[in-house]
């Protein structure tokens, strides 16, 4: 079985955004760590591996330091990483999964897992991409996966329940909260993943132009929002407060 | 020459989801500045009756695919059966609910008819004569206002309670149309529904929340009795679906849903940057903490200082008398 993880690197959570001088994002003094839906994403290719065989392949596009998040998912013990690198191209969601489709064509994949959705400017759209790309089904936002020969039954988290889903492999799988834990990279997988292949494409070596990578959508200006200003700390006794509050929200909020 | 703005119209069980309508109410005013026609996108199983409603919100025609292999959203069958649709009248613009099946549908869609797609919007206007969409990103802290100039239809969804709906009383014209939903590779097997009595979280008005401060899952009682006074949805932070006494369907925040309600109570949250990701677009934001250094204190409109025990009971007995 061929396992593939679409993974991503993100900013840290944390992260304090500032514009630069062109008014863009400002990439400078960023923390970068592996998006969180995506280690749910390779701890399940690693559990599939585990009950049979394979190999678990992860995929990313992006710039050289991406190497770091690719690397770490070798260390929780996927067997090689691809990296294409697509620094300074301008893509969109539909650009990078035309990438990710052609780099994933040339490994071969039976289970294609991804993130549902990239915390930082994501979207929750390039894995559905992928799957339109190489035709074929995807189930998105899962919280349980079983993989029984070339069928793969899947839960996924449906707007007030969950529904259970069958779909026939080779398919594509997004991982949402509650998949799995994922797990910490051991001392030996750290060693280990140093010596793993890391294979860098560049976008000719997909054979790949710029126009079939042009951008749908553009940006046009980014801008950061106000802060929120502190309100009015309610003074007294709780029950009195509580009352104060009540009439507050129904009399000058207005939102009761 | 691509012409109509569209909107999908979801629907769960007979039920039109009210995000739909507030697509519409916007999308009127769009349709008009651009002297477009609004169309509504209704698809299911014998769902044609609902459609009356969709014009009372803005529809002037609503396109209904009925089929028996539709009666059940699959991410394959919808997008079979719209992109066809969307070949056939070539619209300039598909709009669609930021929700689970939005998401899942706008994805597919958009690659299918290779355009562009912009995710979970705030905002939307035109310039330059072309809809301009505004979407926040890296959990709120920025946001990017983007257009797709080029590729039709252009494709957007809203976050839901981001617009208001409004109703006029049109009627729409209702026109069937048969297109094949095709090979749906997705085989539903089970649908379990939590039976709630409560509003969908994402789209409820009001939002209660709890946190750590919470201490128990049989504590969360006291936030739904408030929640069912208000006729609100219960929410939490990440500390308490860690802690088990919740499910992760009820998180709040960048790994959890986005809420944009018009009152989110926080009730024992520190207010953590990856919490506020997820509930900082609230219009009003109330705060119960009885640490006054919280950090939910400083984006919080309205706040009290004080044990959640002591102060919600309290608040719902109030607000009982008030909206009785
Ligand atoms: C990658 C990543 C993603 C994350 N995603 C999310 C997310 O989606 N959503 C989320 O919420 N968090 C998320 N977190 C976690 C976040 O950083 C915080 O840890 C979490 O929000 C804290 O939850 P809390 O406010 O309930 O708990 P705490 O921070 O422990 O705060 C509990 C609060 O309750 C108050 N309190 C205690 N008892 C009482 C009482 N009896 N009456 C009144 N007040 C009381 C305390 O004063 C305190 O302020 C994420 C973290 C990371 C690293
Ligand atoms: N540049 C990328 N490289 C690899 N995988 C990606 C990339 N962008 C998105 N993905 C995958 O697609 C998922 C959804 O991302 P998004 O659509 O950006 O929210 C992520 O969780 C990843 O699994």
């Amino acid at each position: 079985m061929k396992y593939v993880v679409l993974l991503k690197q993100v900013y840290d959570t944390e992260t304090k955004i500032t514009l630069d001088a062109n008014g863009t994002i400002s990439n400078s003094g960023i923390t970068l760590i592996m998006n969180p839906y995506d280690e749910y994403a390779v701890e399940e290719a690693l559990r599939l591996k585990e009950k049979g065989e394979g190999e678990v392949t992860v995929v990313s596009a992006g710039g050289q330091q991406v190497q770091d998040a690719l690397r770490q998912a070798l260390a929780m013990g996927a067997d090689k990483a691809v990296l294409v690198d697509s620094e300074g191209a301008d893509l969109d969601e539909y650009a990078t999964a035309i990438i990710l489709a052609k780099a994933i064509e040339n490994i071969g994949f039976d289970v294609i897992l991804g993130g549902f959705r990239a915390i930082d400017d994501g979207s929750a759209q390039v894995a559905g991409r992928v799957a339109e790309i190489l035709k074929v089904p995807v189930v998105n936002v899962i919280t349980k996966l079983e993989v029984e020969g070339s069928q793969a039954t899947a839960t996924r988290e449906i707007e007030g329940g969950s529904e259970v889903v069958e779909v026939s492999l080779p398919a594509v799988f997004t991982a949402q909260k509650g998949l799995n834990e994922p797990r910490y990279p051991s001392m030996k997988g750290i060693m280990k993943a140093k010596k793993k292949p890391m294979d860098k494409k560049t976008l000719a070596d997909l054979g790949l132009d710029n126009d079939q990578i042009a951008a749908r959508v553009k940006p046009i200006s980014f801008s950061l929002p106000e802060a929120r200003k502190a309100g009015r700390v309610i003074p007294g006794e709780p029950g009195q407060a509580a009352a104060e509050l009540a009439k507050l929200l129904r009399e000058e909020a207005k939102v009761i | 020459m691509a012409k109509g703005i569209w909107v999908f119209a979801e629907q769960r069980e007979g039920q039109i989801k009210k995000v739909t309508y507030e697509l519409l109410s916007e999308g009127r005013q769009m349709a008009d500045q651009l002297g477009e026609e609004l169309c509504a996108v209704l698809v299911g199983k014998d769902v044609a009756e609902m459609a009356g409603s969709l014009g009372e919100y803005g529809a002037d025609k609503v396109l209904v695919v009925e089929n028996e292999a539709l009666e059940n959203y699959t991410t394959d069958g919808y997008t079979n059966a719209i992109a066809e649709l969307i070949r056939q009248n070539e619209p300039s613009a598909f709009l669609l609910g930021c929700t689970v099946t939005g998401r899942d549908l706008a994805a597919q869609l958009a690659q299918r008819l290779e355009t562009g797609l912009m995710t979970d919007c705030t905002g939307m206007e035109i310039a330059d004569g072309q809809l301009v969409f505004t979407r926040p990103i890296y959990a709120g802290k920025a946001t990017v206002r983007a257009a797709c100039p080029e590729a039709r239809p252009v494709m957007a969804t809203i976050r839901p309670n981001t617009f208001v709906a409004v109703a006029n009383a049109k009627t729409a014209e209702v026109v069937k149309a048969a297109v094949d939903p095709g090979n749906i590779r997705q085989v539903i097997k089970d649908i379990v529904r939590q039976i709630s009595e409560r509003p969908e979280l994402t789209e409820a008005d009001i939002v209660i929340s709890g946190g750590r401060g919470i201490k128990s899952p049989e504590n969360f009682k006291v936030l739904e009795e408030l929640a069912d006074v208000l006729g609100g949805a219960v929410g939490a932070s990440r500390a308490a679906v860690d802690a088990g006494w919740i499910s992760h369907s009820y998180q709040v925040g960048q790994t959890g849903k986005t809420v944009s309600p018009v009152l989110y109570i926080a009730c024992g949250i520190s207010g953590a940057i990856q919490h506020l990701a997820g509930m900082s677009s609230a219009k009003c934001i109330v705060a119960i903490n009885k640490d006054e250094e919280a950090n939910i204190f400083n984006v919080a409109d309205y706040g009290i200082v004080g044990d959640i025990f002591d102060i919600v009971p309290v608040l719902t007995e109030e607000l009982k008398k008030i909206t009785a």
